[in-house]
């Protein structure tokens, strides 16, 4: 084994590129809430980016049993460990998800062809606890190239287009979703809820059920906004008014509850490509 | 439903056929194709790939017709002792054995899947025995619980909560990762259940 786990922290999942493809089966896409920093973690210790890497909302104790090259999002660099050495995980900060990648990728089951944990339905979970001992898929001895990557904080202004169910609400709901200041009230890994304005619906007849994605913005009967993250239901009956776009999904998951955002809304489809009559 | 999917409505047949129609197309870059009550949910890894599918959605029908299913129907073995039995006999006026009569008599098609892996909504459950939700759901229901609800039935392939009512239970396995696919009630199958 490579590494000992001395403290589990908060939410510490294993999350690769998740299990997409298998929706129609009510089976979620998980993977890793924040691809481009798992993405870049990976690159940084010389994996592909499909390897295996530890989220994890903070206060995770790792002890390395062997020399590892990890690269974890506090520090902007990789980093050589030997046996016995330790690595933290702090929790806070400007982003409320880590990422710790190690070279050769975290070695754990494939369920159905992935090592994502999928918290809503328990697939491919995994106890991690004081003493979980963790593998590595893959043994390298390939040396890295030292590389730098400092990280941003992730933006406060989230935009989004128009969603399949718009013309369910009242009045002009994208001006009232662009000019209210959303709360985030809670954020874990299949949504973010956001508190704010309540936008009013023109009907109270129940939707049948529909397909969602990732960044689909849901407003459920009590008001508030729910946008779909990694392990959201795969279908479900409240309307969506709006889609995060792919690139700020992470950017709005990333901040911890309590935090004020903005959301940007368009009419057009995500990339600026009009709607063509499909929603 | 952003720049990488698209919510299909007014489909030209039952979703859970034209996502299959569209499947048997085999468009590149196409993800997900999720049929649900009355949509078909198309996802794609870009927009450039989502434009392609789009595109090929007038050659789905003839799709469907090429191939129709040969399945065989899954027939569900069922102990009718479930905690809602007689809640439903009496709120839908009937007897508990005519409860039990309608919804063995009945022949069932999985028309989606959602809320949770391997769970079909079952469309042709008898208008005599459609109850909406429980007002108060369930923490926890077991799995291989038979269950109804507005126009669908359903099993629960693993605990979960849930706000059916339930009628009875079965122990068919319909959620096994190491069977290929893992669901046995995917979209289009039919179903009959049997009491045991």
């Amino acid at each position: 084994m490579s590494f000992v786990v001395i403290e589990p922290g908060i939410a510490t999942t294993v999350q690769d590129r998740g299990r997409p493809g298998l929706a129609a089966l009510g089976v979620p896409p998980s993977g890793a809430i924040d691809r481009a920093i798992a993405d870049m973690l990976n690159r940084l210790v010389g994996n592909p980016e499909d390897a295996a890497v530890l989220e994890t909302a903070g206060g995770v104790r790792l002890r390395a049993q062997r020399s590892l090259v990890i690269a974890s999002d506090s520090e902007s660099a990789p980093r050589h460990l030997r046996a016995g050495d330790e690595i933290s995980i702090a929790p806070g900060g400007v982003r409320q998800w880590h990422y710790l990648a190690v070279q050769g990728g975290i070695g754990t089951p494939l369920v159905l062809g992935s090592r994502s944990h999928d918290t809503l339905s328990g697939i491919g979970a995994l106890a991690i606890t004081a003493g979980t001992e963790l593998g590595i898929a893959r043994r390298t001895t390939d040396l890295v190239p030292v590389d730098v990557a400092p990280l941003g904080a992730p933006s406060t202004t989230i935009r989004a287009s128009a969603g399949p169910r718009l013309d369910w609400f009242e009045g002009d709901a994208l001006a009232a979703l662009t000019t209210t200041s959303w709360t985030v009230v809670e954020s874990n890994r299949v949504g973010v809820r956001l508190h704010g304005a309540r936008i009013a619906r023109r009907t109270a007849i129940e939707l049948p059920s529909e397909g969602l994605v990732r960044g689909a913005i849901q407003i459920p009967p009590d008001g508030d906004l729910v946008m779909m993250l990694a392990d959201h239901p795969t279908t479900g009956g409240y309307p969506v008014v709006a889609v995060v776009d792919d690139a700020d999904v992470a950017a709005l998951a990333q901040h911890p509850a309590g935090t004020t955002i903005r959301l940007r809304v368009e009419r057009a489809g995500g990339d600026g490509a009009p709607n063509d009559g499909h929603c | 439903m952003g720049a990488r999917a698209s919510l299909v409505e007014d489909l030209p047949a039952h979703p859970a056929d034209w996502a299959a129609g569209l499947l048997r197309l085999a468009v590149p870059g196409v993800i997900d194709v999720v049929p649900a009550a009355r949509t078909v949910l198309v996802r794609c890894g870009t927009a450039a790939d989502l434009a392609v599918a789009i595109a090929r959605f007038d050659d789905v029908v003839a799709s469907i017709e090429i191939g129709a299913s040969t399945e065989t129907t899954v027939v569900i073995p069922v102990r009718y002792d479930g905690p809602d039995l007689a809640d439903v006999a009496e709120r839908t006026g009937r007897s508990v054995d005519e409860v039990v009569r309608l919804h063995v008599a009945a022949e069932y098609r999985v028309a989606f899947c959602g809320f949770a892996p391997g769970f079909a909504y079952l469309e042709g459950l008898p208008v005599e025995l459609e109850l909406p939700r429980r007002a108060t759901p369930r923490t926890r229901v077991p799995a291989g619980s038979v269950a109804i609800a507005a126009a669908y039935s359903a099993v629960y392939p693993s605990a979960s909560p849930g706000g059916w009512h339930l009628l009875g239970s079965t122990p068919t396995t319909l959620w096994d990762l190491n069977a290929d696919p893992p669901a046995r009630l995917t979209p289009g199958t039919t179903v009959r259940f049997e009491e045991r």
